[in-house]
């Protein structure tokens, strides 16, 4: 097993884990994290397959890099909106549907 | 029970992955060979900025316009009336602060000048950027921003806007962002000078126009 391959696998088990940090977690602040796990998984996923023969590849490269600034943007947008629930509703969890 | 269902789903997920990660990719596309035999039409000497800035130009306008659209919904959804509630000020970390922030500045420009040729460029400077102004606000000594300013909304979007007017002005070329090769260089300096101020500001602007306290509005 390669470098490369140690870090895909890696960005495996913690795409899965952050996959199932936002189906099982309420609270909105944890789950944004796990929602950050689970890109964070994918961006090593990308750099690891990439990594062929010690070479790296500069188009998934540029591609994460890429990636990560919009995470960063959407995290923030994420971040925001549930401040503006809790200033609303004092909650830090979205309504359970009841149907 | 359903953290047990979730829990083995993830589980099974993440094996059937990596599974498939460790299959022989079947004969993929080498894009290496592809950026390599292009380097000297780029206009610059580093891959990746090649890709970001020449090859793959039209993923970062997009990315600097979803930065930008960021900003505009939090500023939409409405700040909190908030006041700056002055921090217990420590003379050291703030001395220390202001020490660190010519430094950042300097290795921000540096980053952006390195990009051309090694690993650095306009999202790594802006980062530094805005890390000096978070720095800065921790330390209480620059507060919180309340309502974005004329200038500070200039600032913000003139990375975005120098680049779509630069991708705009190659149109006569044939296609959007194809840099004539002897012009390339500057032109992609050009950018990355506007996307390092801008970026620095959005992202100091998503920290500081959130961490005011609504906590006091009541």
């Amino acid at each position: 097993m390669t470098s490369g391959l140690l870090f895909a696998s890696t960005g495996a088990l913690l795409f899965a884990l952050g996959l199932a940090g936002v189906i099982l977690i309420a609270h909105l602040l944890r789950r944004i994290l796990a929602f950050n796990v689970m890109g964070s998984g994918a961006f090593l996923i990308l750099v690891g397959l990439a990594q062929d023969n010690d070479i790296p590849d500069p188009v998934p490269q540029a591609m994460v890099l890429t990636g990560i600034v919009v995470a960063v943007a959407a995290t923030a947008l994420a971040l925001a909106l549930t401040r503006r629930l809790h200033a609303l509703t004092g909650e830090v969890e979205l309504p359970r549907d009841e149907a | 029970m359903r953290r047990l269902l979730v829990g083995s789903g993830a589980a099974v997920f993440a094996v059937l992955l990596i599974g498939a990660l460790l299959e022989p990719l079947p004969g993929g596309i080498d894009l290496r060979i592809a950026v390599a035999s292009h380097m000297a039409a780029s206009g610059v000497e580093h891959p990746v900025t090649a890709v970001l800035l020449n090859f793959r130009g039209y993923d970062t306008l997009l990315e600097i316009a979803v930065l930008l659209l960021a900003v505009i919904v939090i500023l939409a959804g409405g700040l909190d009336p908030a006041v700056d509630r002055p921090r217990a000020a420590n003379p050291i970390l703030q001395s220390l602060a202001r020490l660190a922030t010519p430094p950042m500045i300097v290795v921000a420009v540096y980053l952006l000048w390195a990009g051309a040729f090694r690993p650095g460029g306009a999202f790594q400077a802006g980062a530094v950027l805005a890390a000096a102004a978070v720095l800065l606000h921790l330390t209480g000594l620059l507060p919180s921003w309340q309502r974005p300013a004329l200038s500070l909304r200039w600032g913000m979007t003139a990375g975005f806007l120098i680049f779509l007017a630069v991708a705009t002005g190659l149109l006569a070329q044939g296609a959007l962002l194809r840099y004539p090769p002897a012009q390339a260089g500057l032109l992609i300096l050009l950018v990355e000078a506007g996307l390092t101020v801008s970026l620095g500001l959005i992202l100091a602007g998503l920290f500081l126009f959130l961490s005011r306290d609504p906590g006091d509005e009541e």
